[in-house]
């Protein structure tokens, strides 16, 4: 997984709460075979007029151009502005896969659903919690200025707005461990690749059928 | 040293490093891979820029979506596009990451639980993972085998570990002698019927004692791949001469001097006397009868001389709730006798029993005689290409045709309502898979679990019979 340290992006507000995980990607996309692609289909069916479907081409339907990600000043954000319970419903990981293949990698709501919380971890999403005051207050901020960007820095867990306030907040030291280094369940893993190796060595001996390749046969 | 089951040395065998809380990770000898949990792994990995640790270790077949009717027009015979885009990605996938692929029209291509077996890919001693919950199957050679989710088959893929707590050790021992006329399927449908499908939970099943000792490699490869059906991903049986046997000169199979070392090594793997086991359930063997699931849990099983429960008559009342609900999806009346059921399909096949001596004793039931004209359908489905082969080389495809079958290529088929061979609503299957949930052989339909020999009994007579009046 990308790493996340410190990044300066424009922020796209979404200013609605309990926004579910399938309004951020409607079920007719679960069928699909990858977990990279669902970004065309975000948010689906605030985005479009008309129903999307796996199949459709994304580039020839209908905008609803009021919707927020539609709008040209938002285009290229990187960081989501949400209110309260963000990404409750299904468990569904689609949802994190959708943020992310869409470019999000900072999703800042004064609440989020459990599940969702832990799925954006897995996926390299950091999901920042912040007081509903400060998240009301860069709601009026970002629409009032066009262009309005923050710098997140994980490491040293603050915001900076553009007119340099800073906004600390706080992170699981974990969680923020494995972002930091762009660890997931399998980077922890391959944190210890010199046991696995050293296990393999050793296995080798004892048992060198084991390490026979399937190909060629 | 302290004594120690056949999982506790197994599990040692394969400890890459153990957290303090017990979370372990555990090294993997050998990944199965199909098509319907593999495709969000492989993308994972492209996206993190990830290599597979270990890529000869992997080997992959399409079976879940496979059609089992006419192959020739191979992956574009498929007419489901959705199906069709799953078998084409574990292709692509495969030539990617450069594994080895029993494609569509290969002769070894099967369901992934008769081809590792078959092909000598599992092996006693080693761990195995497929995604899929009845990988348990492979433990029948003494190996460790679990069922895992997409995001571990990723992890594996990059690791070649999973990431595992230990179980605790469950000894089913079942001793005695069989009566004849019951299978290794009676055998694990009535442990199920006893212990419940949530009594292997947590556990490491080995299932020991006589009436395992005296089976054949596939009739334990039946009873491990229902481990999952009592709750347990992990079903064993130790390793003994015929395990070697069976073993011995498969495709994938040690040869020379790794032969004979691993022979030696292998011997060991069994539980040593007086080694500590958490739980322990004894069983008569001589007692077991052919059994027939009546509702929509394995666990839901009586023998073929009971009759369907009144819920009426159980104290419990979100059990009888249960009977009811169960009752009413399978249009059954309490009381009703088991001969009563009509068998309107009948499906002889799936990882449970597709393996060669399912058809061999499915046969010899038909030989002779014709199915029932109030039977719909009738399938045979081969586990593997192999299979087939050697089926077809014993003539018995033509006993199962003269008697009414259709004879299929390779496949899950009707196990699961994902390829073109579906149950319909409201018909009565005498089946030999696994699972008879609600829907499972497709929408409304109603599975009856039974053995090969009281599937071909069913489609004899048009409706359940004690087989044993048919030897
Ligand atoms: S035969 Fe049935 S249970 Fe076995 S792998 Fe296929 S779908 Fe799963």
């Amino acid at each position: 997984m990308d790493k996340i340290i410190k990044m300066t992006a424009l922020v796209a507000p979404m200013d609605r709460a309990n926004v579910d995980t399938d309004a951020i990607i409607p079920k007719q996309f679960l069928k699909s075979i990858k977990r990279t692609g669902f970004g065309p289909n975000l948010f689906d069916e605030w985005r479009y007029e008309d129903v999307g479907q796996p199949d459709s081409d994304n580039s020839s339907r209908p905008l609803r151009k009021e919707f927020v990600l539609n709008q040209s000043r938002y285009q290229g954000a990187k960081i989501l502005l949400a209110r309260e319970n963000f990404g409750c419903g299904s468990s569904r990981e689609h949802a994190p896969w959708a943020l992310k293949d869409y470019g999000f990698d900072v999703v800042i709501a004064p609440s989020f659903a459990d599940i969702f919380f832990n799925n954006c971890f897995k996926n390299g999403i950091m999901p920042l919690v912040l007081d509903e005051s400060i998240v009301d207050q860069l709601f009026q901020e970002v629409f009032a200025q066009e262009g309005y960007s923050l710098t997140v820095d994980l490491e040293k867990q603050e915001m900076v707005k553009p007119n340099g306030d800073v906004i600390p907040f706080e992170m699981d030291a974990f969680r923020r461990h494995c972002l930091l280094n762009g660890l997931d369940d399998i980077g922890l893993t391959l944190a210890h690749q010199n046991e696995i190796k050293a296990y393999e060595a050793k296995r080798k001996q004892e048992a060198p059928w084991l390490f026979a390749s399937l190909e060629h046969n | 040293m302290s004594a120690k089951t056949l999982y506790d040395k197994l599990w040692d065998a394969h400890l890459v490093r153990e957290e303090e809380d017990g979370t372990a990770l555990i090294y993997i000898d050998r990944q199965l891979l199909h098509e319907v949990t593999s495709p969000q792994a492989f993308e994972g990995l492209r996206l993190a820029g990830r290599k597979p640790w270990r890529i000869d270790t992997n080997l992959a077949t399409p079976d879940h979506n496979v059609p089992t009717t006419d192959l020739t027009g191979g992956v574009a015979s498929i007419k489901d596009p959705v199906s069709r885009i799953q078998v084409e990605t574990l292709g692509m996938n495969a030539r990617e990451f450069g594994i080895t692929e029993f494609a569509m029209g290969d002769i070894r291509q099967g369901i992934v639980h008769v081809v590792g077996p078959e092909e000598g890919a599992t092996l006693p001693g080693m761990t195995v993972v497929c995604g899929d919950s009845h990988t348990a199957t492979h433990g029948a050679l003494g190996a460790l085998a679990h069922g895992i989710g997409t995001s571990e088959v990723e992890h594996v893929l990059a690791t070649q570990c999973l990431i595992q707590k230990k179980m605790k050790n469950m000894l089913i021992r079942v001793e005695g002698q069989l009566q004849k006329g019951v299978t290794p399927k009676d055998v694990v449908l009535a442990i199920i019927g006893e212990i419940g499908t949530a009594g292997g939970n947590g556990h490491a099943i080995e299932f020991g004692g006589q009436v395992f000792r005296d089976m054949s490699i596939e009739g334990r490869l039946t009873v491990c791949n229902m481990a999952i059906e009592a709750g347990a991903r992990v079903g064993l049986v130790a390793v003994d001469e015929k395990t070697v046997e069976y073993v011995q000169d498969r495709p994938y199979a040690p040869k020379g001097d790794d032969w004979d070392m691993a022979v030696t090594a292998w011997m060991d793997l069994k539980s040593d006397d007086g080694a500590f086991f958490d739980t322990v359930v004894e069983v008569d063997g001589s007692t077991i009868e052919p059994q027939v699931t009546w509702g929509t849990s394995p666990e839901m099983v009586v023998d073929v001389n009971g009759c369907v429960p009144d819920p009426a008559k159980e104290a419990d009342s979100v059990k009888a709730e249960g009977i009811q609900r169960a009752l009413d999806y399978m249009g059954l009346k309490a009381n009703t006798p088991m001969t009563e059921i009509p068998a309107e399909y009948v499906f002889i096949g799936s990882c449970t029993n597709s393996r060669i001596e399912d058809f061999r004793a499915a046969a010899q039931v038909l030989k002779g005689r014709k199915i029932s004209s109030s039977v719909e359908l009738a399938l045979a489905v081969p586990g593997s290409g192999l299979v087939k082969q050697q089926a077809e080389k014993e003539g018995l495809d033509k006993i199962f045709i003269e008697a009414g079958f259709e004879w299929r290529n390779p496949g899950c088929s009707m196990c699961l309502a994902m390829n073109a061979d579906k149950l319909p609503a409201g018909k009565h299957c005498a089946s030999t898979s696994n699972r008879n949930f609600e829907g499972r052989q497709g929408a409304g339909g109603r599975t009856h679990l039974v053995s090969p020999e009281m599937a071909a009994a069913a489609a004899v007579a048009g409706h359940f019979v004690d087989v044993r009046d048919y030897l």
